[in-house]
């Protein structure tokens, strides 16, 4: 595999590592160390530069006026620009822009005019809201979140754990079970607009995350017309699905981007920093720790590469997403506790970013489906047959 | 389950009642003589002396009393804390109308508040 960069993503990769360091980083100094948001005036300057640079929107197709960026470039970039405290989970603070919801480029003309042009243009925001108190990492059995039809609409009842920006957003993608299958071929993908009745956001829900809540949220008695119906019925955990899968790519190099601001920290401290008579780089107990750390880090970066490589040459990549998620998130953490270890006290402290990325780390386990998942994923698609 | 208020009795805020706290991270509302929250706060990790430091200023500022909580989970309580402010008063605390970000909505006690009223408004 070549892991070699073409002129052009050399190029990007320079601008926006330079764009983190210049503009991103500075402004840290002065942010509380679990801030999650820059002054609007500084993020307004910022967004910008990134539309001045031909890179605002990221994530949106190119058709719908987004900057067509390939899968390994798009990963290259995420690997760059989570190098900050906050960018794990909230990259260059989104000043990048957002695509929205990825399931809205497949929806309907009039729905697109109602949720997707107003989210690219920042009018509105949505939510996705999937998981449930039953389960994440087997949704599609999991939902027991309930539809049943009533004249033209459709009426919801349940619940839904851990949902990001639900008490914010004008709409959520909500997904319920519509028929009597137990399986994936139930379950219907509806547009909800959040004001409608008996859409109710019922508690905060803390995490390890500090600088970002989750939600819970029910349904009683939610009514919803059939035209907000997103796709087809009882064929809405394809929608989801699809999601889950391409969303795993970037979600590793993310992690990816942390260990190596992680490693490279942990390389400067142990080339300064004296103990016994000796720098710390000397020892070789922390000379095998930063050894571990890059070949980590390595691993992490091929597995990534093979992903995107392979999903911009058309070919099957649910194994190699699979694969980098799983190596990434575990292989950062491992990276950034050495890192803190080599640090001694000073790695336990708010004054590095060190123990905001320890904590985020351990989430991204768990995210956009658990070490677990992803080893059952890569199971049957080596295995195959029956096994799939 | 709602969004948790916070109901510790007030304390007169004073020297010596900020000597009393731990210097540790956390969240803080300040009130009136009339024991209405004027304020909700909370201490960074960038306070010297964490809550202490935070509510020192608060006292220089003029705050009659406090409540407070310590956490790590400093900034997400405090948001939380503006949502249920922001359900039962329809707006946020005098303190606190420089609030750059939308405040949520939350249903407390099976009533939701205005929805997605912008904070600064």
């Amino acid at each position: 595999m070549d892991l070699s960069l073409s002129d052009e993503q050399q190029l990007i990769v320079e601008t926006v590592r330079r764009f983190v360091a210049d503009e991103i980083v500075p402004l840290e100094a002065d942010l509380d160390p679990d801030a999650g948001a820059l002054a609007p005036d500084d993020f307004q300057r910022l967004v910008a530069k990134t539309k001045e640079m031909g890179f605002y929107g990221l994530d949106i197709p190119e058709e719908f006026g987004g900057p067509g960026l390939d899968t390994t470039t798009r990963a290259l970039m995420a690997i760059e620009m989570s190098q900050h405290r906050a960018g794990l989970y909230n990259p260059c603070y989104g000043t990048f822009g957002g695509a929205g919801l990825a399931q809205l480029y497949e929806a309907t003309e009039e729905q697109k005019e109602k949720y997707l042009y107003p989210t690219l243009r920042g009018e509105k925001r949505g939510c996705f809201a999937l998981t449930e108190p039953s389960g994440g990492s087997d949704p599609a059995r999991a939902i027991q979140t309930r539809g049943h039809e009533d004249g033209d609409q459709w009426v919801l009842n349940g619940s839904k754990l851990y949902i990001s920006g639900a008490d914010k957003a004008d709409f959520a993608l909500v997904f319920a079970r519509t028929s009597d299958d137990p399986g994936r071929n139930g379950v219907t993908a509806f547009l909800v607009d959040t004001d409608t009745p008996g859409f109710n956001v019922r508690r905060v829900v803390h995490t390890l995350r500090s600088t970002h809540y989750a939600t819970e949220i029910s349904f009683d008695e939610m009514r919803v017309s059939k035209d907000q119906i997103l796709g087809e019925l009882n064929r809405g955990f394809a929608i989801a699905n699809d999601r889950l899968s391409r969303q795993r790519i970037p979600y590793a190099a993310g992690c990816l981007g942390a260990a190596i601001k992680a490693q490279e920290m942990a390389i400067e401290w142990a080339k300064n920093r004296e103990t016994f008579g000796g720098l710390l780089a000397e020892k070789q107990a922390v000379q095998w720790m930063i050894v571990d750390n890059e070949i980590d880090i390595r691993h992490a970066r091929y597995c990534i590469l093979e992903a995107a490589q392979k999903a911009d040459r058309g070919e099957r990549f649910r194994t190699e997403a699979a694969m980098a998620k799983l190596v990434a998130s575990e292989a950062s953490g491992r990276v950034v506790d050495r890192a803190m270890q080599i640090h001694g006290g000073l790695g336990m402290t708010k004054d590095l970013p060190l123990e905001r990325w320890y904590r985020e780390l351990r989430i991204r386990r768990v995210g956009e489906g658990p070490s677990e998942v992803q080893r059952l994923i890569m199971a049957r698609e080596i295995l195959g047959g029956s096994f799939k | 389950m709602a969004g948790i208020r916070m109901t510790k009795p007030w304390v007169a805020l004073s020297p010596d009642s900020i000597d009393a706290l731990p210097a540790q991270l956390g969240v803080y509302q300040i009130a009136n003589a009339a024991n209405e929250v004027t304020k909700i706060g909370y201490a960074g990790g960038r306070e010297a002396f964490g809550i202490r430091t935070a509510l020192q200023r608060e006292l220089d500022e003029g705050g009659v009393s406090f409540r407070a909580e310590l956490t790590h989970g400093y900034m997400t309580r405090f948001e939380e804390l503006l949502m249920i402010h922001m359900h039962d008063h329809n707006a946020l605390p005098p303190g606190n109308q420089d609030h750059a970000q939308k405040v949520g909505r939350l249903m407390i006690d099976g009533a939701n508040a205005t929805p997605n009223t912008e904070a600064s408004s």
